[in-house]
């Protein structure tokens, strides 16, 4: 079914389990409309797999509108392809020409297996959440919304930092495999509201010892995760974490290294 | 059969306090002896789970997706609805109850519908507490908006990503019981059926959907927080993994499915460009509070749009057609959301619609623009229109947007009774999944309120009633039932699997759609559904003849998961039409050309059609039969709708 | 102690230490730099050699000098450390690889540290531990009319080996007898590809902090909208411009004077 002019060449990465060794693998994307996603393209490619009883390409996706998080290809060279602010389904074919090959990587990092060909597993991502990136409180006897004043501009900051995807781009640009963008932008917006104060020393302390066990990079500040991001968490997140873990180290008392979670 | 919704009685502003007394308890020592299963985790599922382990219980929840933070709660944008009167502009919980009830066209229960609107205040309480960033004025106190053509500001926003918020909020009190080892999450898992033991619930099966692993899982009760099945439309705004599979399965194993044909179609989507469109974006109504909708006067001038030979811009004031607000003068652009629709899709049909597919109409901020300035519209919508730029390569700040409706949200589903139980003992749905608080239209920002209503404020004192009466005797995974659900569960992905024809699963999934979307989309017609019922039969037989899965069940297999969806997808759009067919009535988000009033406005049949319609599953290839629950309305007088 | 341990275990503790220790060369490039301004004076070395002099035999200075070579050292295990930690963080790197708005002095912080510890142990070997170990090393003789202010030089030859330093006076002639670690300074700058290296080792400092002492302060978490700028400048013009310059400007300086002698 061709239903447009461009034609590509992709160098898609293949790989059948975590176990096995995988490969680069050459296919032929023809008749592309410019007005395609990224992985609309690759879907009209996986069809002509199927329909020839091949394997198709896996990859993650689901929402398609930059929100779930889930995508994460690593194209010609850079999470997310070439564009600034968006994720590989916000991509449009319209960023490619015509004739172009496109290579087509997985997230790499040690502490993201690959699950098949582009997938990764990123659960380390949700333990480094569950170790302490919550308030705890229990469903009900909460205080009325409006009784805890929230100056708009710390609002507004801790929702800048609320807003990670959890997509992992920041690991997968990081020349270290870092993760200390993703775990500092919770540990921001947790940290900068009133209602994170209490848990505030031991947060930090359990989510960067998970961060450490998982087996990520460290920071070398610099900015490669800031300039992938698609929602553009800055690298002070990692500053106010860096601060507050030397706080609650050095200088707090009621530290604990068990970590937070004391529900 | 008539059936027990099993609603309080008493005063409707007294029945959930009577009620939540009269549940029975379970004895703090002994909740720590149930497991429960909750399926999804969205909004509905993740606050379930995490109350419910929060009160004791041991909880294994499930999801698709590598992440409980990937639930497609996360993509709603407008805000969460609560009757707070913070604003001191008259809401009110009983104002809240009231248009909700109205805004779903009389087709909702209202002690349901009353609940909702009761603990919606104590969901913003709850959300600020975990952190929620919602936005604020400048003295510190939350902030409002108007949402979805509602007289007061009730709506909560976190910029344009409140479901995001919201949702990372209820994963950040899931994971907090994750850690405290009260819940197990198996992530890349889906439900392929559930396990019944002498008449109850008591588990289900999965698939584990990177090894193929098929296992049981046991448990006192099974909550269903499966979602919406607006991706029966092929093109929906719900992620592409959103489907009814679970449910549905729920539903062939006694569940009671109710009022399927209730579907949402929302105004400003971003048109479809081609066949290959995966899936479509939604921008927020909020768009149409300052941009104006318009069509071309004549079918010519759309014409010369279509073939790019003029310019919206260089159409003159004269030749434009601003239809919400020639036919709708005190509501204007701001109608409900299946008016808007609608009446976009009549400028499409009269050919007056554009964009190169003649499937769109414009909404137009030339106005907005001129008054406010460029930046303030920017501050305004900015996100907004970068996301229109992005996908469509066209500036909304210099050239009007092209808008069309989407499928967006259903509002049928399982039916359950007032404790969200449904029909099935054992087996409750809650969130999209059910069909219980939006009648035949959702209001816009209630979805949020009322799956997080279920998960955080409901099922933990309904549950309790349930799992107090069944005492915690564990459930016995020996029972020969899991056996056997396991094994039927293995036949039906084998069935699949030796599905070596021609035609790849997407492009079944896609036929079923269009016809979905021309038949039982936002106007329907006796002969057009009786047509489409044929032909979904077709589809169905031709499915099983001649689709093509490849690949294995022991791996991570696209093919194989979307054939399992597409299949159930074709059954439920069979079910969707036979209930529309049955509903000789306009209400809300069904509307049946030949139920309208002079002024082309939905029109209700309250005397034979105020019932909720359930629909049992009878067997394969058998008509389904039809329950009715009576709507009884004792406290609000049903009108017609009007917003002329 | 063991809490200290596990804090600077931590991937966030390694950094801390990194960025102390980086600050506090930092810091020292500062005096370093300004006591060897003293080069440029045409004084024979005589102010040179005297601070030299006092350098090494002023007690907290001296203690300061061992803080300051164990910062070194811990600076290179720890980076070292670190780049293990992230090599091993990858261990399967990517096919294509795009520039990245990033600065390259970023990205290759461990290629300059390596440089310039190569520098260091060499300058160190040549300067250091030949003025403190070496015996080769002469002594210079400073005679200073206090009337007239004027200040001639000789050779020295101590009568004792253990001969360090003496300052005397005598007939309102003030005599200081120094170990000549000027005369050393010259020769070495008199070699081209001596002077060459120094140049390009100090292009290397100029790029490692450039990233460096901005990134520690990033590090520590000192980052404010208001002072962000100001940190910035000295990183950019002192460090990275003004200190690097300067101190190349020395070995240029004298392989100069020996080109024009």
């Amino acid at each position: 079914m061709s239903q447009g002019n461009m034609n590509l060449t992709l160098k898609v990465w293949r790989q059948k389990n975590t176990q096995t060794a995988g490969k680069f693998v050459t296919y032929k994307a023809e008749g592309i409309s410019p007005d395609m996603s990224f992985l609309e393209m690759l879907d009209v490619v996986n069809e002509s797999l199927i329909k020839k009883q091949e394997d198709p390409i896996h990859f993650d996706h689901d929402s398609r509108e930059g929100i779930c998080g889930m995508c994460s290809l690593y194209i010609n060279g850079r999470p997310h392809g070439p564009k600034r602010a968006i994720t590989t389904c916000q991509l449009h074919m319209r960023s490619f020409s015509d004739g172009e090959t496109i290579t087509i990587e997985p997230w790499r990092s040690a502490a993201f297996p690959i699950v098949k060909d582009l997938a990764t597993d990123r659960s380390a991502f949700d333990r480094i959440q569950q170790a302490g990136g919550f308030i705890s409180v229990n469903t009900g006897g909460v205080p009325d919304a409006n009784s805890t004043l929230i100056p708009k501009v710390i609002a507004d900051e801790a929702f800048n930092s609320a807003t990670c995807i959890g997509c992992g781009a920041c690991v997968a640009a990081c020349k270290n495999a870092s993760a200390m963008l993703f775990t500092s932008a919770k540990i921001t917006q947790l940290g900068l509201l009133p209602q994170g104060q209490p848990e505030r020393w031991s947060r930090v302390q359990a989510m960067v010892n998970q961060m450490d066990e998982e087996g990520f990079g460290n920071c070398t500040n610099t900015g490669a995760c800031e300039a992938v991001c698609p929602k553009e968490i800055t690298l002070m997140n990692i500053s106010r974490m860096n601060n507050d873990f030397f706080s609650a180290e050095l200088f707090r008392e009621e530290h604990t290294h068990d970590g937070g979670g004391n529900g | 059969m008539s059936l027990n919704a099993n609603i309080p009685q008493g005063p409707l502003a007294e029945k959930w306090s009577k009620h939540k007394f009269n549940l029975k308890l379970v004895n703090p020592a002994n909740k720590r002896k149930y497991n429960v299963i909750v399926v999804g985790t969205g909004l509905a599922g993740a606050s379930a789970a995490a109350s419910l382990a929060e009160l004791g219980y041991n909880v294994t929840a499930f999801c698709f997706q590598d992440s409980p933070r990937r639930a497609h709660s996360i993509a709603a944008q407008g805000g969460i609805n609560a009757a707070k009167n913070y604003q001191n502009d008259g809401d009110s919980v009983y104002r809240l109850f009231y248009d909700t009830i109205k805004g779903g066209d009389y087709r909702a229960r209202e002690a349901n519908v009353h609940r909702l609107a009761e603990v919606s205040v104590n969901i913003i309480d709850q959300c600020v507490a975990q952190g929620v960033p919602f936005a604020r004025e400048y003295g510190g106190l939350l902030d409002n908006r108007s949402f979805g053509g509602s007289q007061v500001s009730r709506t909560f926003y976190a910029r344009g990503q409140t479901g995001q918020q919201l949702l990372l909020g209820a994963y950040s009190a899931l994971n907090r019981q994750i850690n405290l080892g009260k819940v197990k999450v198996y992530t890349r898992h889906e439900m392929l059926d559930v396990v019944m033991v002498d008449g109850h619930a008591k588990g289900i099966v999965t698939r584990n959907l990177i090894t193929g692993d098929i296992d049981t899982h046991a448990g006192h009760a099974v909550l269903l927080c499966t979602g919406g099945y607006g991706n029966v439309f092929y093109l929906s705004t719900n992620a592409i993994g959103s489907n009814v599979t679970a449910a549905w399965r729920a539903h062939k194993r006694g569940a009671y499915f109710a009022n399927p044909c209730y579907t949402q179609i929302h105004p400003t989507c971003i048109p479809v460009t081609g066949d290959h469109q995966s899936k479509l974006t939604l921008m927020s109504e909020s768009l149409r509070n300052d941009g104006r909708v318009w069509a071309p006067k004549t079918v010519e001038t759309a014409e010369k749009l279509r073939k790019k030979e003029i310019t919206a811009a260089q159409v003159k004031e004269e030749d434009r057609d601003y239809f919400l607000e020639r036919k709708y003068p005190s509501f204007g652009n701001l109608v409900p959301r299946d008016v808007a629709s609608r009446n976009a899709k009549e400028m499409s049909d009269e050919g007056r619609g554009v964009g190169t597919s003649g499937l769109a109409v414009y909404l137009d901020f030339a106005d907005a623009i001129s008054r406010m300035g460029e930046d303030t519209v920017r501050a305004k919508y900015g996100n907004l229109f970068d996301m229109y730029y992005q996908i469509t390569d066209e500036n909304p700040y210099k050239q009007p947007m092209r808008i069309y409706p989407a499928v967006h949200y259903t509002m049928g589903g399982l039916w359950v009774d007032y404790n969200l139980s449904t029909n099935v003992k054992g087996l409750y749905a809650l969130g999209e999944c059910n069909f219980s608080d939006h009648g035949a239209n959702r209001l816009g920002a209630s979805a949020l309120m009322q799956g997080l209503s279920d998960g955080y404020f409901v099922i933990p004192y309904t549950l309790g009633d349930y799992l107090a009466t069944i005492g915690p005797k564990p459930v016995d995974k020996n029972h020969p039932a899991f056996a056997q659900t396991k094994q039927d569960v293995i036949d039906n992905v084998n069935k699949m699997l030796a599905l070596k024809g021609t035609k790849t699963v997407v492009e079944y999934h896609r036929e079923l759609g269009h016809i979905m979307w021309e038949y039982c989309g936002m106007a329907r017609t006796e002969e057009g559904l009786t047509k489409a019922k044929a032909m979904i039969k077709e589809l169905k037989a031709d499915f099983w003849k001649n689709a093509l899965v490849v690949g294995e069940n022991e791996e991570f297999n696209l093919s194989l998961e979307r054939a399992g969806r597409v299949a159930d997808f074709i059954e439920l759009g069979e079910l969707m039409v036979t209930d529309a067919l049955m509903r000789r009535e306009s209400c809300g988000g069904h509307f049946r050309l030949e139920s309208q009033t002079e002024e082309g406005e939905a029109l209700r049949d309250d005397e034979h059609y105020a019932f909720v319609a359930a629909w049992e599953f009878k067997g394969e290839n058998q008509e389904e039969e039809l329950h009715k629950e009576e709507l009884v309305f004792e406290n609000v007088k049903l009108t017609q709708r009007s917003y002329k | 102690m063991s809490e200290f341990k596990q804090t600077f275990n931590s991937s966030l503790g390694k950094k801390l230490i990194m960025a102390l220790t980086g600050l506090f060369l930092c810091t020292f490039l500062i005096v370093h730099v300004g006591g060897n301004l003293l080069l440029f004076k045409c004084d024979d070395g005589f102010a040179f050699n005297s601070y030299a002099n006092f350098l090494t035999h002023f007690p907290p200075i001296e203690v300061i000098a061992y803080v300051l070579y164990f910062f070194i050292v811990l600076h290179s295990v720890y980076a070292l450390v670190l780049t293990i930690k992230n090599r091993r963080a990858r261990p399967v790197g990517y096919a294509v690889q795009t520039k990245s708005p990033t600065s390259w002095s970023s990205k290759n912080m461990g290629l300059l540290g390596s440089i310039l510890l190569l520098f260091i142990v060499i300058h160190m070997g040549d300067f250091w531990f030949t003025y403190k170990y070496k015996e080769t090393l002469g002594f210079k003789e400073y005679r200073t009319n206090l009337a007239t202010n004027v200040t001639t030089v000789s050779d020295y030859k101590p009568e004792v080996a253990t001969f360090e330093r003496s300052i005397s006076t005598e007939n309102n002639v003030e005599i200081v007898r120094v170990k000549d670690l000027h005369s050393r300074i010259q020769w070495s700058f008199s070699h081209l590809w001596y002077v060459v290296f120094y140049v390009i080792a100090m292009v290397a400092v100029s790029f490692h902090l450039l990233h460096g002492f901005q990134s520690a302060f990033k590090t520590l978490g000192w980052v404010h909208k208001k002072y962000d700028g100001i940190v910035s400048f000295i990183g950019t013009w002192l460090f990275a411009v003004i200190i690097p310059l300067l101190f190349a400007a020395m070995p240029i300086y004298y392989y100069y004077l020996t080109l024009v002698k």
